[in-house]
Formats: structure tokens, C-alpha cells, sequence
């Protein structure tokens, strides 16, 4: 009846941290503390760790100039010829950086939304999160854009800061009517509404969106249109900022909330009785997952499939109850380097967008899963 | 089954606590009002069963009694206490609640449905300690289910399911239990295998348990004390042999019925004559 203490695996101040088992999950415990741990969980958080490493490296060898491994890791460095230097640190780096934390932010805000709204084809990106940051990027672009052929200065410099923001308060406004109209009244957020209210708000957006490209003059609509296919083309260090410090401070509480969402994956009244905050968990959930979404889409567009993804390949691998947060992450991000490389590569001399990449695989991809899991009931 | 409460009994076990509902209105909506004016006094260290025809509110009640629906007017009191008042996770550890027809997420097992009972002893840095591993493992055994621990809780049998989720909340070691409908599902043999598990946690670890139950001769059989509901009011409450007669049949369910001693436990039994005119 009482659980097997294995091994000490560490002597520390006279205080063992111990191994124990629970079914095939293993306790690790530490003086007071003791945490749960799905060995498979963690055995596929490290592999995929180890792809998105695999990843980053092949990002920054391939483009328009191939370079061999070493020229890339004397290029980190910064010890390689002064152009290679330049390649690597300057404009590869970073790209391959956005797209790390682009992938993981998407892959995390699917994850979230799928766990909250129990709902396997939920995503940011299909109850009009996404599509609010689009318009909110789009009347920035076509405000500020460049007014004439040529102008750069103060309207380029504008639409350079303003856009992240346009598409951060455009993520914002869309959350708003989303749980504003879904929440309901009771002691629980109507969660199947959130996602109808959401698919409407989606669609409405969308129509803004389009509305708004036929607005501006044939250049702004074009450079509009071609950021709103989602892309990691150009992107800085300016783009990693804002997204590394929102997902600092986000994953944690993401990891926070998870304990409380596997109590809710049993539904709200028990849940309930179990102790979790319900309307305060749900709410956390969604606000996180959509401030993930608005930062993702401020860095690199509205780069579509991954939120939607990621999770159900991450649930899929990992095999727990509920959905993996950080495996959801990790995929997200490893999707997103693979489409960035595969969109350079597709096309010679030309560049494709990741978000092309990512709607041409991903949609077939998610369709097989679907119709795959389907057959199987 | 094997006997409950040898993990440590709950911590709160020798104060039995109170639950009360008083002057209770509960309502879907404003104009969907199920219950009025219901006063309700859960005997503790008792079982005490809840019957009534469907739709009559049982289920309501027992939403309300377990913090899961404000009531519109009155209060539901835990020793003295507002229940709207106390920290969620406080009432979770005094009050488990069996749902009438609870979900299981996709491909969950046994094992981790039933861990997800500890939630309210556990925390962020105690996910897990040998008396949340002993109170899974009793559970199981309780419910017999350890054979089946690590299978999918979707390729269980409906009773087998029911078995799981009632270890669930056995496993959340609370002194009071909620129970809607614990015996729908599930075979004869196994009926009598969960109510008898009820007394038995009722018995060695002192908890007090609420359930609705439609078959009123098991109501009879296994509960202390009766509370039948019709529309939303209750019609009579007391022991079973007290309470049940021939007119409380014909005005809860309409039916009308012969009640003879049971020859089992001498408890009333219910004989059905037909539909009431
Ligand atoms: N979520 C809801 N919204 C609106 N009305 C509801 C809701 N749940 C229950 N009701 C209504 O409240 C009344 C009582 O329902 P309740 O579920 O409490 O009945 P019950 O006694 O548990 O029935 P059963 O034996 O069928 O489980 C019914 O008339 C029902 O239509
Ligand atoms: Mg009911």
C-alpha cells in the first residue's frame, strides 16, 4: 500500500532526494516537495529539444549561400571572415531566434485553447484572435506604410514600431468580444460559445481585413498583403525582444494554470469540487494563450496552422492525459524552423513565405490526423 | 470490496461536518426556478438518500448543496458556514462530488483519472506524497479496479467507468460525499457492490454520504435517512421505515404501490401496482 522508495539518488545536507513510483509515472521528491513526472513526457520534451537544436543549426547553414558547419559555428562566434560573421549573426541568427519563439508561442496558445475549450480544433487562429492582430497590423500598415513610392523616413519608421503594436491591440479588441460575448454568466465560462462567438469574430475580421486592403494604394495593399501571409523574411533582433520577455513571463504561468486545466479536462462541476477556481482558471487560459498570439503575430504575421497543429502532434507524441504544454511548444517551434528552411529551399531563387509552407503542409497534415482519429472510433 | 479509510481517515473526521440548505430558491435563469423555499438537513455520520421522479430537482439540489449553483435566494451552510463564503479549495477537501454524467477526457487511464482526485491535497510543489500514492491505491482496490489501473478509461465497460469515477472522488478522502445516480450503469451484482462500499465508507471512516437513487428499495436497504422530492419540494423526510408508505409512493412517483418488509433486511419494500389515476 505504501509506495516504493527506489533509490537516493542524491545526498545533499543529510537530505536524500528520493525516487518513487506511481504507475508508470515516477515521483521525484525533495525534502518537502515532490513533483509527478511522466518519464515519456520528459523523454519526448528532450527529443524534441534536440530537432529544434538540429533545426536552428540547418536554418543558419542554408539560403541563398550554403555554408558548412563550421564556417556557421565560427560565424556564432563571431571568428569566420567578416561576411560570413555577418550572415550568421546579422540576419540568419535572429531570423532562426524569431522563429524559435514564434513556433513555441503559437504551439503553446493552441495548446492552451485545445486544453480550456476541450475542443481539438480550437485555436487563436480560428476564433479570431489572430485575424484581430491581422486587422489591427493592417490599419497600422496602411495608416503609416509609406505614403508614396519611395518615402521612407518618419512613416517607414512609424509603421516599423506601430505595427507590433497595431496587431497586439487588434489581438487585444478581438479578445475582448471574444470572452465578452462567450463568457455567459454562469459560474463557468461558456466555452463551446467562446469558440462560436469566435469563429464569427474570425470571419468578420477577415472581411475587415480585406476591406481595408482595397483602401490603401497598390503598394501599401501589397506590402500589407504579403505580411499577412505570415513570414520570417527580414526579421531582427528588434522582432525577438518583445516576444522573448512575453513568453518569459507567460510560460510560467501557462505551467501554473496546467495543474488547474488537467482538473478541468473533467469538466467544470468536478473540477469544482476538486478545489479549482474555474471562471479564474479559464479566464487566465484564454488571456494567456491570446497574449501569446498577439506577440507571435506582432513578430512574424499571421502565420496559420501552427497554434492548431502543434498540440495534437505534441499529444500524440507525449501519449499523457492532457494537453503537454511545453512539448506543444517545443513542436510548435520545431514546425515553424522546419517550414522557414523548407520555404527557402522549395523554390530554387525564390523565397517562399514560412506561413505558405506552413498552410500548404500543415492543412493536408491536420486533415489526415483528423480523418485518421476519426476512423478509428 | 475491500474497506475504506485505512490511509488515515480525513483530517477533519472526528468533527463530523454539517450541511445544510436553508430556505433555498434554485433556478436556471430567471424564470426556470426548479426549487423553492427547500430546507434540508443532512444527518451527519449518516447516508441519507434522495428520491424523486425525473425531473423533480434531485440533481439541482445536489448542485447546489455542492457550491456548484449560487442559489438564488437562501443559503447552503457547511458547519455554520456560507459555502459561497469558504475557499474553493477548502470545500474541496470536505466535500467530494460524484457528477450524474461525468465526462472522462480522451484517453485518459484509470489510474491518472483516479489521481486526479488529490488535486485538492496536492499543490505545485507536493504533486504527489506516499499518502496521495496510499489513498490512490485504496481507492482502487476499493472500487475493484486495480487490475484494470492502467487501462484507458474509454475501453472500459459503463459500469467499470462508473467504478473509476467513484474511485476518483473515494480517493479525494473527503468526510462528506455527493453522489448522483452512483448505481446507473452498472449491473446488479455491482449496484450492491457500491452501496455497500458507501455503507462501509460511511461506517470506518465516519463519512456522511448523499445520494440520489432511483430504485427505492436499495434507498430503503442502504440508507439512514430518506428525502423525497417532487417538484422541487421535499415531501417527506425521515428513516426509511418511518417515512415510506403507500401514499409517499403515489404522490412522488404516481404510482400506486404494495409495501411489504423486505425479507432480507425487514426494510419497507416497494411492490409495484401500476400507474396511479
Ligand atoms: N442546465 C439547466 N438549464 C435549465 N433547466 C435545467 C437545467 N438542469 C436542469 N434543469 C431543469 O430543472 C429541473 C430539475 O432537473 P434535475 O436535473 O435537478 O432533475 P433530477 O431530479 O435530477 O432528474 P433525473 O432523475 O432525470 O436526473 C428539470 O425540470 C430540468 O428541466
Ligand atoms: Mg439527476
Amino acid at each position: 500500500m505504501t509506495v516504493v522508495r527506489s533509490r537516493a539518488v542524491r545526498q545533499r545536507d543529510g537530505e536524500a532526494a528520493t525516487l518513487a513510483r506511481s504507475g508508470p509515472a515516477v515521483v521525484l521528491r525533495w525534502r518537502g516537495a515532490g513533483v509527478l513526472v511522466h518519464p515519456r513526457t520528459w523523454a519526448v520534451g528532450a527529443v524534441l529539444a534536440a530537432v529544434v537544436a538540429a533545426l536552428c543549426i540547418v536554418a543558419l547553414a542554408v539560403g541563398t549561400q550554403w555554408l558548412p558547419l563550421d564556417d556557421v559555428a565560427r560565424g556564432l562566434v563571431g571568428e569566420a571572415e567578416r561576411a560570413t560573421n555577418l550572415t550568421v549573426r546579422r540576419f540568419r541568427l535572429p531570423r532562426v531566434v524569431v522563429a524559435v519563439l514564434v513556433g513555441a508561442a503559437l504551439g503553446l496558445a493552441g495548446a492552451l485553447v485545445q486544453a480550456v475549450t476541450r475542443n481539438p480544433i480550437a485555436a487563436p487562429d480560428v476564433i479570431g484572435v489572430t485575424a484581430g492582430a491581422s486587422f489591427g497590423a493592417v490599419l497600422v500598415l496602411l495608416a503609416f506604410g509609406g505614403t508614396t513610392f519611395g518615402a521612407g523616413g518618419a512613416a517607414a519608421e512609424l509603421s516599423r514600431v506601430g505595427l507590433p503594436l497595431g496587431a497586439v491591440a487588434g489581438a487585444f479588441v478581438a479578445a475582448a468580444i471574444v470572452l465578452g460575448l462567450g463568457a455567459g454568466k454562469g459560474p463557468s465560462f461558456a466555452t463551446q460559445r467562446v469558440v462560436l462567438v469566435g469563429i464569427v469574430c474570425h470571419a468578420a475580421f477577415i472581411g475587415l481585413v480585406h476591406w481595408g486592403l482595397t483602401r490603401g494604394d497598390v503598394d501599401q495593399a501589397t506590402r500589407a498583403a504579403a505580411w499577412l501571409v505570415g513570414s520570417l523574411h527580414g526579421r531582427g533582433w528588434e522582432h525577438v525582444t518583445g516576444l522573448a520577455v512575453a513568453l518569459a513571463l507567460l510560460l510560467p504561468v501557462a505551467l501554473v494554470l496546467g495543474r488547474s486545466l488537467s482538473a478541468l479536462s473533467l469538466g467544470e462541476p468536478s473540477a469544482a469540487t476538486l478545489g479549482v477556481r474555474v471562471r479564474r482558471t479559464q479566464l487566465g487560459v484564454f488571456l494567456v494563450a491570446f497574449a501569446l498570439t498577439g506577440a507571435a503575430v506582432a513578430a512574424a504575421g499571421p502565420v496559420g496552422f501552427i497554434a492548431l497543429l502543434a498540440p495534437q502532434i505534441a499529444r500524440r507524441l507525449v501519449r499523457a492525459p492532457g494537453m503537454p504544454l511545453v512539448a506543444s511548444a517545443l513542436t510548435g517551434a520545431a514546425v515553424l524552423l522546419a517550414a522557414d528552411v523548407l520555404a527557402r529551399l522549395a523554390v530554387p531563387g525564390v523565397e517562399l513565405p514560412a506561413g505558405a509552407v506552413t498552410a500548404l503542409v500543415g492543412a493536408p497534415y491536420l486533415l489526415w490526423l483528423v480523418v485518421r482519429s476519426e476512423g478509428q472510433r | 470490496m475491500s474497506v475504506i479509510g485505512a490511509t488515515g481517515a480525513p483530517a477533519s473526521e472526528k468533527v463530523v461536518p454539517l450541511l445544510r440548505g436553508q430556505a433555498l430558491r434554485l433556478a436556471y435563469g430567471p424564470d426556470r426556478v426548479v426549487v423553492d423555499g427547500l430546507d434540508l438537513e443532512l444527518p451527519p455520520g449518516k447516508v441519507t438518500a434522495v428520491i424523486g421522479a425525473n425531473g423533480s430537482g434531485k440533481s439541482t439540489v445536489l448542485r447546489a448543496l455542492a457550491r456548484l449553483l449560487r442559489p438564488v435566494d437562501g443559503q447552503v451552510l457547511l458547519d455554520g458556514r456560507d459555502i459561497h463564503q469558504m475557499r474553493t479549495r477548502d470545500v474541496a477537501r470536505q466535500l467530494g462530488l460524484l457528477p450524474q454524467a461525468p465526462v472522462s477526457p480522451d484517453g485518459i487511464t484509470v489510474r491518472d483519472l483516479v489521481r486526479r482526485g488529490r488535486t485538492p491535497h496536492t499543490s505545485l510543489w507536493r504533486q504527489w506524497s506516499d499518502a496521495d500514492e496510499a489513498a490512490l491505491l485504496a481507492a482502487l482496490a476499493a472500487t475493484d479496479l486495480t487490475e484494470l489501473a492502467d487501462d484507458p478509461v474509454d475501453a472500459l465497460s459503463g459500469g467499470q467507468r462508473q467504478r473509476a469515477w467513484l474511485a476518483l472522488v473515494i480517493a479525494q478522502e473527503t468526510p462528506l460525499l455527493l453522489l448522483d445516480e452512483p448505481t446507473t450503469f452498472l449491473d446488479i451484482a455491482h449496484q450492491v457492490d457500491v452501496l455497500e462500499l458507501v455503507r462501509a465508507l460511511n461506517r470506518d471512516a465516519g463519512r456522511t454520504v448523499v445520494m440520489v437513487l432511483h430504485d427505492l428499495n436499495q434507498a430503503c436497504r442502504f440508507a439512514d435517512h430518506l428525502v423525497a422530492l417532487r417538484g422541487g419540494r421535499i415531501v417527506t423526510a425521515g428513516p426509511p421505515a418511518a417515512v415510506v408508505t403507500t401514499e409517499l409512493v403515489r404522490t412522488v412517483f404516481d404510482l400506486d404501490a404494495m409495501i411489504v418488509p423486505d425479507p432480507v433486511g425487514g426494510t419497507p419494500m416497494v411492490v409495484p401496482i401500476g400507474r396511479a389515476k
